[in-house]
């Protein structure tokens, strides 16, 4: 790990706690569901917390995102509040959709989330028309998608990037390539080991970041947003990283050879690797990132508390935002 | 002053009278730009006055056409996105059904999606059965989805307009015989609000119920009847999401008597809904059983001749009125 930038220790301990926020949200949550707590489904990224927090860490409240039905560490990673998720995920009232979007539909409009997404390459076009939108009217506002290798192998994402190249539009497109469609391994679902390279067919830049490496991910996020607020155009980004669980929790990842998690769990563990990239440096001491975990966990634990202690919707609720 | 223009006419004026009043409203699809000016000419000569940023060409992508117009929709702009054809929906079902229907429910009303679709459908042209459907039921089936079909010029242009102003997404459903049709259209801005049915004309005896380019041949079927003395009224929904019921209901309240006739397929049509929301409302009503007139269920055929004998006639139509009064 590598920092070429000048990174204030409070900024660094924001984004450790940011990425073990994302970390024990999603375990926690992970308990819950399978206790039968939670309704519905859950995919969880862990693993992947350093591409998250990495790339929305580069960018402001007021730049746009949207998210894939893996999109928890998204939407904490750009400032989600964790008792409105934790809520959402219970179906309460007291959740960013007032329990009519589930963990697969987070969004919120003042943070800029334009949503998580149920279907797989859905929220990249969407993405694109809010990267117009700010373009049209005037802002230096940046819109970024995250999905996955699986969603590049979708006409949305192919369509999605060919507009973005002609109207030229600020949009990072950022593949988190976790190497698995599902339950398809890469080698068969695409003939191809970077996704980076489908820019080349629509003439767009793109930059490959190590996903398990949060310095890697957010310095290459940087540059690649000062490109885009400069009007030169989207960027493919691809962070390559592992998704440590099955597709959704409860999938035994049986098509996984057996102790491939356990080498990424071992030694590409993002968390870890940040932390002690922080003790080696002597930017922080163990005491510290303890510290960061147990406030995280007593915060995720809260967030529990305050979506069981919350009241189911009324049943009103199903009739309103119909119009048609 | 009212003036004569076609429906084509007047939609374009709709657009440039909305593109003059809100700088949020741009325009997006396929071949729109001029000077090719849209393959039904709708947008011509709008890319002059407002250049490539407001009426803009995409490729041809369905998908980005519909997703980006959303997005933009989401965060400030009111676009306004052509679909050459509605069959091209097909390509971009998941952005009309999945994403734009139901983003404002999804998000538990944080999010809004002002955007209009507009594309056109109906045969007529020996088009076939990929340029030919008619498909408003497959739209008016999602909760989320406005579906407008207006017949008239003075129609297309109020309700493209209300469309416009509408803060959710809206199908606006044109036909590709009714470009070149003319009626009056006043100079002054005016809307014509989604969910009010019209009255097309006034009768007694029987109540029929049309969609689109079926209101006009219902009017000339009610124009052959009345030299029989039968007394035809036409309604026209206009929009069938929202629908306005109380109308078609007090046009049956009179007449007793009620036929619907759709272009569309019979199986599963608007026909079918409406045939069931008569029955929930105004069982009592009815002197006679609900009379369908809709298309054969096939493919639109290509040949010319086929194409006539699958499309409900000004015949069938009459035909069935006088059934009705058995």
């Amino acid at each position: 790990m590598e920092c070429k930038i000048k990174i204030e220790k409070g900024k660094h301990l924001e984004l450790l706690t940011l990425m073990n926020r994302i970390r024990l949200f999603e375990q926690i949550a992970e308990e819950l569901f399978l206790h039968g707590e939670v309704p519905g489904f859950l995919h969880s990224s862990i693993g992947q917390e350093a591409s998250a927090v990495g790339v929305c860490a580069a960018i402001g409240i007021d730049d746009y995102m949207a998210t894939t039905h893996r999109g928890h560490g998204h939407v904490v990673a750009k400032g989600g509040d964790v008792n409105r998720m934790m809520a959402e995920l219970y179906g309460k009232v007291t959740g960013y959709c007032r329990g009519k979007g589930g963990s697969m539909h987070i969004s919120c409009r003042e943070l800029g989330i334009l949503g998580a997404n149920g279907i797989v390459a859905g929220g990249i076009p969407i993405t694109t028309g809010a990267a117009l939108s700010a373009k049209m009217r005037g802002t230096d506002q940046v819109a970024v998608s995250f999905f996955g290798d699986g969603a590049s192998d979708e006409g949305a994402f192919h369509e999605s990037l060919n507009i973005a190249s002609i109207y030229k539009l600020p949009v990072l497109f950022v593949c988190e390539n976790n190497h698995y469609a599902e339950s398809n391994p890469q080698a068969k679902h695409q003939n191809i080991k970077d996704v980076a390279v489908r820019a080349k067919a629509y003439n767009i830049d793109s930059v490959i970041a190590d996903g398990t490496d949060i310095m890697d991910v957010y310095q290459k996020t940087l540059t690649a947003v000062e490109q885009l607020r400069k009007g030169n155009g989207p960027i493919l980004m691809e962070n390559k990283c592992y998704r440590w669980s099955g597709h959704y929790v409860g999938d035994p990842a049986v098509y996984r050879p057996k102790d491939e998690p356990l080498e990424w769990k071992t030694n590409r563990d993002p968390i870890k690797l940040y932390a002690g990239f922080l003790m080696e440096n002597k930017i922080a001491d163990s005491k510290e990132l303890e510290a960061i975990t147990e406030q995280e966990t007593k915060r995720i634990w809260d967030a529990v508390e305050f979506a069981r202690n919350s009241d189911d919707p009324d049943l009103t609720v199903a009739m309103e935002d119909v119009y048609a | 002053m009212p003036r004569s223009m076609t429906y084509r006419d007047a939609l374009r004026e709709a657009l440039r009278e909305e593109l003059i009043r809100d700088e949020r409203i741009f325009l997006l699809g396929e071949d729109i730009e001029d000077p090719f000016g849209g393959t039904y000419k709708v947008t011509q000569g709008l890319t002059e006055e407002f250049g490539h940023d407001r009426v803009r060409n995409t490729p041809i992508s369905e998908i980005a056409i519909t997703g980006v117009a959303l997005g933009a929709a989401m965060t400030g702009m009111r676009p306004v996105a052509e679909l050459m054809y509605v069959d091209f929906a097909g390509c971009a079902m998941d952005q009309i059904m999945n994403q734009i229907a139901k983003m404002r429910y999804m998000s538990g009303g944080q999010v809004e999606a002002p955007l209009v679709i507009r594309t056109q459908q109906g045969t007529g042209r020996s088009s076939a059965a990929q340029h030919a459907q008619s498909l408003e039921a497959m739209f008016a089936h999602i909760p989320g989805l406005k579906v407008a079909m207006p017949v008239t010029p003075y129609d297309a242009k109020g309700m493209l307009k209300a469309a416009i102003r509408d803060p959710d997404p809206v199908i606006f459903l044109e036909h590709k015989l009714l470009y070149n049709t003319t009626g009056e259209v006043p100079e002054e801005d005016y809307v014509v609000p989604l969910g009010v049915a019209d009255v097309k004309r006034v009768g007694t005896d029987v109540t029929i119920v049309a969609t689109s380019r079926m209101v006009l041949h219902a009017l000339d079927a009610a124009e052959i009847l009345a030299k029989d003395g039968i007394s035809v009224e036409v309604v026209d929904p206009r929009s069938i999401v929202p629908l306005d019921q109380e109308t078609i209901f007090d046009s049956l309240r009179k007449t007793h008597r009620l036929m619907v006739v759709h272009e569309a397929v019979e199986r599963n049509g608007w026909g079918a809904e409406l045939c069931a929301l008569v029955m929930d409302h105004c069982f009592d009503e009815l002197d006679a059983p609900v009379k369908r007139i809709a298309s054969k269920n096939t493919p639109v055929p290509f040949a010319p001749v086929l194409e006539n004998f699958v499309v409900p006639s000004v015949e069938e139509i009459v035909a069935g009125v006088k059934d009705l009064l058995v």
